[in-house]
C-alpha cells in the first residue's frame, strides 16, 4: 500500500480513495468553494448586501452588478455570497444538534441492548414516522418563527436518523473482538463507548452529516421560502428565492440565481457524501 | 506449587429460544503457580467458553454463570463486585484471543492500544507507557518497535498481531494468561514461534498460563497438566505427557488415533471418531460420548459418570474400567 516509508493517517488514505473519482472531486471542489464564499463573504462581496437602492430595482445583470439586483435594488451576487454564511451555519448548527443528540442515544441504545434498547428504538421509531419537513414545521409552530428556531427544528428532526444509524453500526461493531479484547483488558463502559465503539463507527456518520448538510440547506431555504425562517433583510438564499418569486415573469434573474445557487451547493455536499461512502466503505479496507 | 486458580463445579448456560445450551457444565480443574495447563476439545466443546467465565466475560443476557466457585488466589472472582473484577482483568488475569485480525481496534495506532493497558492498571502517563510499550515490543520480537509503535493494525500481518496481543496481555506481568487458540488463526512455522514467545515470557515471571487449544501437538510440547472437555465437562485430566502416552476416555483415545503422527508409519489409517458432537441443548440422559463410544455399555446411558482417579493425578470420567486398547475398533 504505501512503500514510501512516509506515515500516513488515515485521513490521507480516504483523500486518496477519494480523488480517484471524477464526480467526489467535483463535489469536494464546489464545497470548498462554498466554504470559502461563507468564510470570506465579506472580502468578497462586491456590494453592501443590504443596500437599497429602489430606483434600479430589478435591474438585470450588468458589469458592476454582475447578477444584477433584487426588488429593492440589492446586489443579489453580495446577497448570495452572504446568505453562503447563513446556509453554512444552518447546516452545521443541525448537523451539530442531530449528532451530539443522536449519537448518544444510538450508541448507548446498542450497547446496552435489552430493554433500553427497546424502549429508545420505539421513541425513534415514533420520531421516524413523522416525515422530517413536518416534524421541523410541528415544532417551528410550537417554537415560533425564526432563524434559532429553524435551526433547532430541523435539527431535532434528524435526531431519529443518527441515533438508528449510529446503533445499528454500534450493533456490528460491538460483536467485533476487539470490543471483548478492550473488556478483558478491563476498560470500563465509557471508555470503551469513547475509545472503541464511537471512532469505528464514524463513518456512516461522517457520510450522513455530508448529505444531510445539503437536505439542511434545502429545508431551511424551503422553511425561508414559507416565511418561517430568517426574518426579512437577512440574505437567505431561501428568502431571497421567495422575494424574487413575484418578479419571476419580469426579472427572473431576481429568483433565478438564488435557487441555482440552492442547486448547485446541494448537489455538491451530495456528490461529496456518495463519494464519501465509497471511500469511507470498510470492505475496501485493505 | 499452590493453587493460583481452582474452578470448582462451573455452570455456564446460554438461555436461548431453542432451549437452555449447557456450554460449561459443571467442571472443575486447579491451575497451580508458574505452571501451563491445556484446555483440549473440538469445536463447542465449552473450552472457550469456561474461559471467559473466568473473567465474566459472558455476554449476559443470553449467557449466565449458573453455579460454581472460581477461585482465583482465594477469592471468588464471581462474587466481587464489577470494578473489582475489572481491575484484575489485564492487570492479574490477561487473555489473548483467537483471531489476532480482529482483536486489535482498526482506528487507533497499537502503541496507544498496548499503553492503554499499562495507562489503566499501571497508572502511567502517555510517555511512560511509550517507553515501556517499546520495550514490551522487542520482547514478543517486533523488529523496530521505535518505529512501528505508530503503526495501525492493519499494517501488521496476522503473526505480528498476534505478537502484539501477546505484548499487551503481558504489559502488567499478570499472574495469569488465559491464551484462546492463540495460534489457530495463524501459519504453522509462526504457531511454533507465538508458543515459544508465551513460553518463554511467561517462565521468567513464574506467569501460570491456561492454554485453550484443539491442537493435541500443541499439547503435547507445551502443557504441563490438561484437561480433555467433551460437551461441557471434563473427561479426562492429568499431566499431558501421561494422557498423551496413555489415555484412559475413549474419547481422548480416539482424539489421539485420529492425529497424524510423524513418529508412525505412514500407511497407517487415522482413525475417526464416528458421529457428531451432541446438541448442548439436548444431551442425553448418561454419559454425553455414549452414542459415540465404541465402548458403550448400559450403564452409560442412564447415569452420567464423575471424574474419577485412575493413577495419580490422573482423572477420567468414564464407567468403562481398565480400557487397554491404544487404538479403539
Amino acid at each position: 500500500m504505501k512503500k514510501g516509508g512516509k506515515k500516513r493517517g488515515p485521513i490521507w488514505e480516504v483523500f486518496r480513495r477519494l480523488s480517484k473519482r471524477i464526480t467526489a472531486l467535483i463535489g469536494l471542489g464546489i464545497v470548498l468553494f462554498f466554504l470559502i464564499l461563507a468564510l470570506f463573504a465579506p472580502l468578497l462581496a462586491p456590494h453592501d448586501p443590504y443596500e437599497h437602492d429602489l430606483a434600479h430595482k430589478l435591474a438585470p445583470p450588468s458589469w458592476e452588478y454582475p447578477l444584477g439586483r433584487d426588488e429593492l435594488g440589492r446586489c443579489i451576487l453580495s446577497r448570495i455570497i452572504y446568505g453562503a454564511r447563513i446556509s453554512l451555519v444552518i447546516g452545521l448548527i443541525v448537523i451539530s444538534i442531530g449528532i451530539f443528540i443522536g449519537v448518544p442515544i444510538g450508541v448507548i441504545s446498542a450497547y446496552y441492548g435489552g430493554r433500553v434498547d427497546f424502549i429508545v428504538q420505539r421513541f425513534v421509531d415514533t420520531m421516524l414516522a413523522f416525515p422530517g419537513i413536518l416534524l421541523a414545521l410541528l415544532l417551528i409552530a410550537m417554537l415560533g418563527v425564526g432563524l434559532h428556531n429553524v435551526m433547532i427544528a430541523v435539527g431535532i428532526s434528524t435526531v431519529p436518523i443518527y441515533a438508528r444509524l449510529s446503533r445499528s453500526s454500534v450493533l456490528s461493531i460491538k460483536a467485533r473482538q476487539f470490543v471483548e479484547a478492550a473488556k478483558a483488558i478491563g476498560a470500563s463502559d465509557v471508555k470503551i463507548i469513547l475509545q472503541h465503539l464511537i471512532p469505528n463507527s464514524l463513518s456512516p456518520i461522517i457520510v450522513q452529516s455530508t448529505l444531510h448538510m445539503a437536505t439542511a440547506i434545502l429545508w431551511a431555504a424551503g422553511l425561508g421560502f414559507l416565511g418561517l425562517g430568517v426574518s426579512p433583510p437577512t440574505a437567505e438564499w431561501g428568502a431571497m428565492l421567495n422575494g424574487g418569486r413575484l418578479y419571476i415573469r419580469v426579472a427572473s434573474h431576481v429568483a433565478t440565481f438564488p435557487g441555482l445557487m440552492i442547486f448547485v451547493t446541494v448537489l455538491g455536499f451530495n456528490l461529496l457524501g456518495d463519494g464519501l461512502r465509497d471511500a469511507l466503505d470498510p470492505r475496501l479496507k485493505t | 506449587m499452590k493453587d493460583l486458580l481452582q474452578v470448582k463445579g462451573l455452570r455456564t448456560y446460554f438461555f436461548t429460544d431453542s432451549g437452555v445450551v449447557k456450554a460449561v457444565d459443571g467442571i472443575s480443574y486447579t491451575v497451580k503457580r508458574g505452571e501451563t495447563f491445556g484446555l483440549v476439545g473440538e469445536s463447542g466443546c465449552g473450552k472457550s467458553v469456561s474461559a471467559l467465565s473466568i473473567l465474566r466475560l459472558i455476554p449476559s443476557p443470553p449467557g449466565k454463570i449458573v453455579s460454581g466457585e472460581i477461585l482465583f488466589e482465594g477469592k471468588d472472582l464471581l462474587k466481587i463486585s464489577e470494578e473489582e473484577i475489572r481491575d484484575i482483568r489485564g492487570n492479574q488475569i490477561a487473555m489473548v484471543f483467537q483471531e489476532p485480525m480482529t482483536s486489535l481496534n482498526p482506528v487507533l495506532t497499537i502503541g496507544v492500544q498496548i499503553g492503554e493497558v499499562l495507562e489503566l492498571h499501571r497508572g502511567y502517563d502517555r510517555k511512560e507507557a511509550r517507553s515501556e510499550v517499546i520495550k514490551l515490543l522487542r520482547m514478543v520480537g517486533i523488529p523496530d518497535p521505535e518505529r512501528r509503535i505508530d503503526d495501525y493494525p492493519h499494517q501488521f500481518s496476522g503473526g505480528m498481531r498476534q505478537r502484539v496481543m501477546i505484548a499487551m496481555a503481558l504489559s502488567c506481568n499478570p499472574k495469569l494468561l488465559i491464551a484462546d487458540e492463540p495460534t489457530t488463526a495463524v501459519d504453522v512455522t509462526i504457531q511454533a514461534q507465538l508458543l515459544e514467545i508465551i513460553k518463554e515470557l511467561t517462565s521468567t515471571s513464574e506467569t501460570s498460563v491456561i492454554l485453550i487449544t484443539h491442537n493435541l501437538g500443541v499439547v503435547a510440547r507445551h502443557v504441563n497438566r490438561m484437561a480433555v472437555m467433551y460437551a461441557g465437562r471434563i473427561v479426562e485430566m492429568g499431566p499431558s505427557i501421561k494422557i498423551y502416552a496413555h489415555p484412559k476416555h475413549p474419547y481422548t483415545m480416539g482424539l489421539l488415533a485420529s492425529v497424524p503422527r510423524l513418529d508412525q508409519p505412514r500407511r497407517e489409517r487415522l482413525l475417526p471418531i464416528e458421529g457428531q458432537p451432541p446438541d448442548l441443548s439436548q444431551l442425553p440422559d448418561g454419559c454425553s460420548f455414549s452414542p459415540r463410544c465404541s465402548y458403550r455399555m448400559e450403564r452409560c446411558l442412564k447415569d452420567p459418570p464423575e471424574l474419577r482417579e485412575v493413577e495419580e493425578e490422573h482423572f477420567i470420567a468414564c464407567w468403562a474400567e481398565g480400557i487397554k486398547v491404544e487404538k479403539p475398533r
